[in-house]
């Protein structure tokens, strides 16, 4: 007998009894005009900046006041017109090694935690958002939905080959408790919240 | 970099050395509650926090239940995905699944994100015999992994280390200041000191938070990116999990993560919560499914219930017993009270003494996110052992005492007024060190000059 069918017979032998699966369960979620300010609040509290924004060349001129030097930004959303495109999909992600800005498209957020869905369609390589120092994210305001439910009823029910919900930029407090920001990952976040699509 | 950590014997051994240093038993102690409480602060900003609870216990119950057909629908779907799918009955057949996909590969180096599933395997040292280096990546694993000890805690691997000696630890290995210890600093130097890992390895082992049988893919959680480090920019990601991580729908990714971070350090949600169905273009992804215990453990009606345990660690950080012994004094991969009920259903011998390192209070149930019944579940494994024989004769003769005790209201009340009479007149015997391990490094409080169901009487007539 292989290992696999050992393992699932002595499953099936010594399962307890099952019980339907909970579904439909209505949870309070954040009513619509307060998602905005919820959503601030969160991502701020996770230690990211929220900027809020009428249109992408508006994003593009903020950056330019953020990091003055063009080469330093790597930007996915061509219309914000700043920074350099990245030509096509990245196949090493190690090229990356030394980049400073990142500017990428979220694609839905969660005002509950802050936490912006990231799909591995809108980056050229996966490792982008975590590689860079300074993750810039980008987030129509009319994709904030109220709490995590909400979250999962909106995601394509085929996931994205790779897809990242990040609230904040990356952190630690493994030594003594002392909340350090930026562990692996970026040491800043920022994401840009657009009022008008 | 092998485990050089040995293993005292039983717990309450352990717990003596650990409260040797007292100034350090007490920084645990207060930085564990001081975590517990950013727990309750969480979970009071969300009005179903109960219903949640209630759902997720019952979700899990429902995997239980299924858990044969769900594995077969989460394999399926992710063979579709491209994910490589393998099936280990035990840590040995883990460790050598991990080691063939290694090898394979002409592999010398690896990264490896948390897993507490790879820590119950021992993969580490099986690796390193082989030749293999293996770098631990969260940096408190990293600490524990440099001083060779294991982790004390699930989510908090380094909790008992002060930073003075992680600044000695990165001082020797990362060549850091002598005598810094701003976590700041050092956290720097570790960051560069481990991307010049993620760099330049070509395979990375992660763990599981949740695995989707509806989808066929898996979460990671993290704070510190480090698992998404190390998976992106590998050539080959191996994900390893236990049979229990499954959960049905991508749906129910929204109970749990509500509840993970929040549970856990009183965070709304991870920073990261990677979600992977298919491999990148150029990429291999496997997936070790694992049994070692679980199926049999499942078969226990007084103890399956344990296998709906999400490691968030909020049982581990809100027990006062845990907090005044650090977790290397439960002598097994997973410390405090998840560690102690499911321990025993791997060696009952060898971990015949954890279900004992307890006082029962309640509080891992009433923090556990999942609604396990920790404590009830510490109390059925001492009665499991005591009919089994592995108990030793001083806990037997105190758990027959507590046993009749409780039956008994009269010898209760006995009991309780003699107890405090003893200790009034002679407070250096219930600090007796032979006789009560907890008193040992610190005095007993002053016994209340009336129990309370003395006052409760009194008082009780009062208002007649
Ligand atoms: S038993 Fe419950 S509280 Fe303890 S780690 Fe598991 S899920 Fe968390």
């Amino acid at each position: 007998m292989t290992s696999r069918e050992k393992i699932l017979s002595q499953v099936r032998q010594n399962k307890p009894v099952a019980v339907p699966l909970p579904e439909n369960i209505s949870f309070a979620t954040v009513t619509a005009p307060e998602r905005l300010p919820a959503f601030v609040k969160s991502f701020t509290g996770a230690g990211g900046v929220v900027g809020i924004v009428s249109d992408l060349a508006s994003i593009g001129r903020e950056l330019q006041v953020l990091f003055d030097k063009p080469e330093r930004v790597m930007n996915t959303l061509p219309a914000i017109g700043y920074g350099l495109a990245p030509d096509e999909a990245i196949a090493q992600g190690h090229v990356l090694a030394n980049l400073e800005v990142a500017v990428v498209l979220g694609s839905l957020g969660v005002a509950e935690n802050g936490a912006i869905w990231v799909s591995a369609e809108n980056i050229p390589t996966r490792v982008l958002p975590f590689i860079c120092e300074h993750l810039v994210l980008v987030l129509p305001q009319s994709q904030i939905v109220g709490t995590m439910h909400e979250a999962y009823a909106v995601l394509p029910k085929s996931f994205p080959d790779y897809g990242v919900f990040i609230a904040g930029p990356s952190r630690t407090a493994d030594i003594e408790q002392s909340l350090v920001i930026g562990a692996h990952g970026p040491k800043r976040a920022h994401v840009f919240i657009l009022e008008k699509e | 970099m092998h485990n050089e950590y040995i293993i005292p014997t039983d717990h309450a051994t352990a717990a003596e050395v650990f409260l040797q240093d007292e100034e350090r038993a007490n920084w645990h102690d207060k930085a564990l509650w001081f975590i517990r409480e950013k727990r309750d602060v969480a979970t009071k900003q969300i009005p179903d926090w109960e219903l949640l609870r209630e759902t997720a216990s019952q979700i899990k119950q429902n995997v239980l239940g299924n858990l044969d057909n769900y594995l077969e629908m989460f394999e399926q779907n992710a063979l579709q995905n491209g994910i490589k799918v393998h099936w280990a009955a035990d840590a040995a057949e883990h460790n050598q699944i991990v080691l063939n996909i290694i090898q394979q590969h002409g592999i010398q180096k690896l990264v490896k994100s948390k897993s507490m599933l790879t820590e119950e395997c021992h993969l580490n040292d099986y690796l390193l015999e082989n030749g293999i280096d293996v770098i631990d990546t969260d940096l408190g694993e990293r600490v524990v992994q440099l001083a060779k000890e294991p982790p004390s805690h699930i989510v908090l691997p380094c909790i008992h280390k002060r930073k003075e000696e992680v600044g000695e630890l990165f001082h020797i290995h990362l060549g850091t200041e002598k005598g810094a210890s701003d976590p700041a600093y050092l956290t720097e130097a570790a960051r560069q000191h481990l991307r010049e890992k993620f760099l330049t390895s070509d395979l990375a082992i992660t763990g599981v938070n949740f695995a989707i049988a509806e989808t066929g893919g898996f979460v990671v959680c993290t704070n510190e990116g480090n698992a998404d480090m190390g998976a992106h920019l590998a050539k080959v990601h191996i994900a390893c999990m236990g049979i229990e991580k499954i959960i049905p729908k991508a749906e129910n990714l929204g109970v749990f993560l509500r509840l993970l971070a929040r549970s856990a350090t009183g965070q709304p949600i991870t920073t990261y919560s990677s979600h992977f169905h298919r491999p990148a273009k150029g990429q291999e992804m496997h997936l070790v499914l694992v049994d070692n215990g679980r199926s049999v453990q499942l078969g226990l009606k007084d103890f399956y219930n344990s296998l709906k345990c999400i490691r968030c660690g909020a049982c581990i950080n809100t027990c006062p017993v845990y907090r005044r012994s650090g977790g290397h004094s439960y002598h097994y991969a997973i410390s405090g009270p998840i560690g102690a009920i499911l321990a025993p259903n791997m060696d009952m011998r060898k971990n015949a003494d954890l279900p004992f390192a307890s006082t029962l209070c309640g509080s891992c149930t009433n923090v556990c996110p999942v609604k396990i019944d920790i404590h009830n579940q510490l109390y059925k494994w001492r009665q499991v052992l005591g009919e089994e024989g592995y108990v030793p004769a001083t806990k037997k003769q105190s758990m027959k005492a507590m046993g009749s005790l409780l039956s008994n209201p009269t010898l209760y009340r006995i009991a309780g007024k003699s107890g405090r009479t003893m200790m009034r007149l002679l407070p250096g015997l219930a600090n007796n060190k032979a006789l009560n391990p907890w008193a040992k490094q610190r005095d007993m409080p002053a016994p209340p000059k009336e129990s309370f169901r003395d006052w409760y009487l009194k008082n009780k007539k009062q208002h007649d």
